[in-house]
């Protein structure tokens, strides 16, 4: 289960089975698509499967979780996305009503991203064998003008950006579980990314060198990816890090950090040190930015890791997460 | 965020650890123990070490319950719910501890109902709600646990509710400190002591560590506020050289304890003669079972158990470190055999165990400042 889940396992999984028997020896480093040249046509490419319990939950839904993710993702290779297809594996006896309101939150966040869903397929297998449903989609975009990411252009002293508040995604759907005797007044972070990367490619273009949408495994885990693969060492500043109270408070209660938490409508990006004030100030001013801030920089030690300096100047490293965050009660 | 900021305001924490330093006699080497795995979590997770005078050496106690778990106990647990009218509930600590055939997690992946709960009470209400099943609550933790656990099967008994049990592992602290004092290569001057345990026991349980032997104990909270106060309650101890029980976390623990938990503790459990703690051995009157007369929600006499013992593997030092003769990283396994993904020994279990904790926060800390050091 844990290769599921968006850290160590997952990694290995992509980068010790796939990558080595489906990519070749061609692959670099790994994005969140990849770019294609088409004898000088260049696409992007991305597809995500999603499994989400439960279907709806405070401020999103499973159907609205496909479309944005897939868009995400594109987002933050540098592309726009243009078109999308979209399989769809139900349970045997799922009601009616819930395929029509996730087809309809499909449609709908589609249209307000400017993303076309042009084709797609169905298939139901008997109950029991599935969990009621589930969407995988796939997306393919054009790239942004002017910007490159690449992880490899990472350089020391580059400033790491972060658009918003985390956190709230991962916590909203372990609170609308209904396991936890919590509640919150908490709604999920589900939205395209894909206006506040414009908005940054325009005023900082050149200086975008990575970004990437912390989902599962949190700020943790994709921060923890890029120092692997540029070599370097993330430092970041716990006094900076954008949490909502309610997820604070969750965490303390289960024993969790918000840097391990799931998000599905925020991004990283790594600029170098001359963009990062107008990058900042270009998302401040943008709807849905005004909560990004510059939460650390990149630097020499301790290469291939992250370190968190606490608000008392110590300091800890955040690994990635292995498997799903657990609560620890006792 | 109210009773957590407080203790976490930057400017009252910088003004502590120059007390600390004040304190600290340069010539003297402190070893201090905290017998909780949620202050070693806290300590790592707030770089407090990052604080201390490097003469200060803080012990990473036997205070994880999911650590000092042997293993055996956990395929008995396993081997119960391998019926699948069983439901096996637990809280999520439990989740990842490894038995010889997989973690509850890894069991869950192959068809067994593993459900994680946030209480016992959780699991009771499981229970009423599958009137058709079993559901098994696997319950542990120290006596910051086991009221509420002796209190769902109070209620369990006073609904006739018949198909629910508990399998029972709950510890208790004391003689596990006092099976550390006794150890012959012990070397610890003063601990930091058990604050959630002791919001059920008091403070008066530890008296004997001051009296018989001379140890000062500050029981203590978990804001890295609390922790740094109660360094500095027992430096103050040590330099006047006195030994006495002082508590820190008065916010929340009462000299005497909780009585109402005590009751209840005492109502449904009794000690075990003896129970065997993973890393420190069998240790006599260290465990709880359950009372005859609630016999019928005890999993261990409704189920046959196999009543496993595995035994850790020769090489892992857990039991030195426990004790604080060896550092995490001074045993022969860490970080190579033995991984939070694939721990080996019992402290790399749970993320509040000593080697968990040093592996996630400290150890390429520890690389990275050696690396800097070797380029200088």
């Amino acid at each position: 289960m844990a290769h599921g889940a968006g850290g160590k396992a997952s990694r290995r999984l992509v980068e010790g089975l796939f990558a080595p028997l489906l990519f070749g020896s061609a692959s670099g480093p790994l994005g969140d698509a990849a770019h294609l040249d088409f004898d000088g046509t260049k696409i992007a490419i991305t597809t995500d499967s999603f499994v989400v319990k439960p279907l709806t939950f405070p401020g999103g839904s499973i159907g609205e979780l496909a479309v944005n993710g897939t868009v995400n993702d594109l987002a933050v290779s540098g592309a726009r996305a243009e078109a999308m297809v979209v399989t769809y594996v139900l349970e045997a006896g799922l009601p009616t009503s819930v395929l029509e309101a996730e087809v309809r939150a499909m449609g709908n966040a589609a249209r307000k991203t400017g993303v076309i869903i042009s084709g797609g397929d169905t298939k139901v297998v008997e109950h029991g064998k599935a969990d009621s449903m589930y969407i995988t989609t796939t997306g393919i975009g054009r790239p942004i003008p002017g910007i490159s990411i690449d992880p490899k252009s990472v350089r020391r002293g580059d400033k790491i950006i972060l658009s918003g508040p985390i956190g709230d995604h991962g916590i909203t759907i372990l609170l609308a579980r209904g396991e936890l005797d919590l509640e919150a007044d908490l709604r999920s972070d589900t939205r395209s990314v894909l206006p506040l990367v414009e908005v940054l490619a325009k005023a900082a273009g050149p200086g975008i060198r990575w970004m990437r949408d912390p989902t599962r495994g949190g700020v943790a885990t994709s921060l923890n990816e890029l120092a692997r693969d540029c070599r370097l060492g993330i430092v970041l500043s716990e006094e900076q890090l954008p949490v909502h109270d309610a997820v604070r408070g969750a965490c303390e209660l289960l024993g969790l950090d918000p840097l391990h938490i799931a998000n599905e409508g925020q991004f990283l990006t790594v600029v170098g040190p001359e963009y990062a004030d107008t990058a900042l100030n270009a998302l401040n001013l943008a709807v849905g930015g005004e909560e990004a801030k510059i939460i650390g920089e990149v630097r020499e030690q301790p290469a291939g890791a992250v370190l968190v300096k606490t608000l008392y100047g110590g300091s800890r490293i955040v690994d990635m997460l292995v498997g799903d965050p657990l609560p620890r009660i006792c | 965020m109210k009773f957590v900021d407080e203790f976490r305001e930057p400017e009252v924490i910088t003004r502590t650890a120059e007390e600390i330093r004040r304190l600290a006699d340069p010539g003297r080497h402190y070893r201090i123990m905290e017998v909780c795995g949620g202050h070693t979590h806290a300590i790592y997770r707030f770089g407090l070490k990052d604080l201390l005078p490097t003469n200060i050496e803080l012990i990473h106690g036997p205070g994880c319950p999911v650590c000092v778990l042997p293993m055996g106990r956990i395929d008995d647990g396993l081997s119960i719910a391998q019926d699948p009218n069983v439901i096996f509930a637990a809280f999520g600590d439990m989740m990842r501890v490894p038995g010889t055939t997989g973690s509850p997690l890894e069991h869950k992946a192959r068809g067994m109902d593993v459900r994680i709960v946030y209480s016992p009470s959780d699991a009771l209400k499981l229970a009423k709600n599958n009137p058709d099943r079993h559901v098994m609550f696997f319950a542990i933790g120290f006596e910051t646990t086991a009221p509420s656990t002796a209190l769902t099967l109070v209620r369990a008994k006073e609904w006739g509710l018949h198909n629910f049990s508990v399998f029972c592992n709950h510890v208790t602290i004391i003689p596990a400190i006092r099976a550390i004092l006794d150890s012959p290569d012990m070397r610890i001057d003063a601990f930091i002591g058990p604050g959630h345990v002791s919001t059920v026991i008091g403070c008066r349980p530890y008296e004997w560590i001051a009296k018989n032997e001379h140890k000062p104990v500050a029981v203590s909270g978990f804001e890295p506020l609390d922790i740094l106060q109660s360094i500095v309650m027992v430096l103050r101890q040590l330099k006047a050289e006195e030994a006495e029980i002082e508590n820190q976390y008065k916010r929340v623990v009462p000299w005497e304890g909780n009585r109402a938990a005590l009751g209840a503790m005492a109502e449904v459990f009794e000690l075990r003669p003896y129970f065997e703690w993973r890393g420190l051995g069998f240790i006599s009157q260290s465990a709880l079972r359950i009372k005859d007369s609630y016999a019928e929600w005890d999993a261990e006499k409704r189920f046959v158990v196999p009543g496993v013992r595995v035994t850790d593997p020769k090489a892992a030092q857990c039991g030195e470190v426990l004790k604080g003769v060896l550092k995490p990283n001074q045993c022969k396994l860490f970080a190579r055999e033995c991984t939070p993904e694939h721990p080996i020994g019992a402290l790399m279990v749970s993320s509040e165990g000593s080697c968990a904790a040093y592996f996630n926060y400290e150890h390429r800390k520890t690389e990275m400042v050696i690396s800097i050091s070797s380029v200088a």
